[in-house]
């Protein structure tokens, strides 16, 4: 079992190596997005301090969709994803493997990025760290959550828009708890509570998200 | 043995096919004919489990395929018209992703033997998107050569291909339906396969 996944995630690398591109589009949409901010808004770092967590954090969640429309499209053109039906082990792990690729991929350079963002803002040190781990423990959960809205729509005329509606909603919790660990750690009142919170949405993801992928997928391919 | 049982479908407010039964013993062919839309691929995808019959059931051995899901795609290979590869990986790199999924996990060695049995010496290297329609059909079909499955489901499998490789394919499924395997497939070529016994379902 454990040969499979590391065989899907092995092959979903070596493809995006492959195809850098669409790994640096997804990385500098989020680089350029946030700069867009201190330009707009101004020098006033007061200002600035307040609203970095949340502007990298909207940023990243937008980068993310961005890249989540190639996770199965791809397979699903090719006829690959039907084999990966058809694989004797549960499609669940499959989808696991996918999906930590992907993170791999789209969300694994927004994390090591977005401390040096943070400094456009006039973070400290403090902050970064804890803005840090929020997405280390953010980004997967948005990975696994948004693969069941890509399965949903697979197939479907304007599948890209849809995809949006469907999953932003369900990445306000990791919104907010991961937005909110930063500003409490500046604030005085400790990270832990948000962080740990975020580490529970992580886990239940991880628990349930690849199950309901592969239902999903099972779905839209019949 | 497989076994199909009064299977019907439908496609929106269209009824496809409805009624479709047979068996398939060891050594048997079966060829589903049809026109164009008149339901080859569904019948086939539904037979492989990827889609759920309307009506009527799938059975492996006397058991239903959807509660034997395991055992069933252990024996079962499958080569749809999209010809599941990636373009950006090798000959070699698609062969070994496409049988650890299978579940039998190959070396570089076999994959390489594979290719070659299907005439693509100094190929292996360059990714498929570079292929030809025909080689990379071929590649696709290299699996037969590695697969251990008894049931093969082919669809349109000697599309593309040209005289040499259509005849090394009818050798491949001749000498699988010898050893006792089981072959489904649709074709709109006239092919004679020498086959213990043939069937044959018509759609539409």
């Amino acid at each position: 079992m454990l040969s499979v996944l590391l065989c899907m995630m092995r092959r979903d690398l070596v493809l995006a190596v492959r195809r850098m591109s669409d790994v640096l589009t997804t990385l500098f949409f989020f680089i350029i997005v946030v700069s867009l901010f201190p330009l707009g808004i101004g020098p006033e770092v007061e200002i600035l301090r307040l609203i970095a967590p949340g502007v990298v954090w909207v940023a990243a969640i937008l980068a993310s969709m961005l890249a989540l429309g190639r996770l199965f499209e791809g397979d699903y053109r090719d006829g690959t994803l039907e084999q990966m039906l058809l694989a004797p082990q549960p499609l669940s792990v499959l989808v696991l493997g996918k999906v930590l690729a992907h993170w791999a991929v789209s969300g694994l350079p927004l994390v090591l990025m977005a401390p040096l963002l943070g400094l456009q803002f006039g973070m400290t040190a403090e902050g970064l760290g804890v803005l840090l781990v929020s997405l280390v423990l953010g980004t997967p959960a948005i990975s696994l959550i948004g693969a069941v809205g890509a399965a949903l729509t697979l197939g479907v005329r304007g599948g890209g828009v849809l995809v949006s509606l469907l999953v932003l909603p369900l990445y306000i919790p990791v919104l907010i708890f991961g937005a909110g660990a930063v500003e409490a750690s500046v604030t005085g009142l400790g990270a832990e509570a948000h962080l740990s919170l975020l580490g529970a949405i992580l886990a239940l993801a991880l628990c349930f998200a690849p199950w309901a992928t592969a239902a999903a997928l099972r779905i839209s391919l019949d | 043995m497989l076994e199909a049982v009064d299977l019907a479908a439908v496609r929106g407010d269209r009824r496809l096919f409805s009624g479709i039964g047979f068996s398939l013993r060891q050594g048997e062919l079966l060829h589903v004919t049809g026109v164009n839309g008149s339901g080859k691929t569904t019948l086939l995808r539904m037979l492989c489990g990827l889609v759920v019959p309307e009506a009527g059931d799938v059975l492996w051995e006397g058991k239903n395929i959807r509660a034997e899901r395991e055992a069933y795609l252990r024996n079962l290979l499958y080569l749809g018209h999209l010809g599941a590869l990636k373009d950006d990986l090798t000959g070699i790199e698609n062969l070994r992703v496409a049988e650890t999924l299978a579940g039998e996990p190959i070396s570089e060695r076999q994959a390489l033997d594979a290719l070659q049995g299907v005439g693509l010496n100094g190929h292996e290297d360059l990714p498929v998107r570079v292929l030809s329609q025909g080689q990379r059909r071929r590649v696709a079909l290299a699996r037969l050569a590695l697969s251990r499955a008894r049931l093969w489901i082919l669809d349109e499998p000697f599309t593309a291909l040209d005289k040499s490789s259509v005849d090394a394919l009818r050798t491949r499924l001749e000498g699988h339906l010898n050893q006792g395997g089981m072959v489904i497939l649709t074709t709109h070529q006239e092919i004679e396969i020498d086959a213990a016994v043939m069937k044959q379902v018509a759609l539409g």
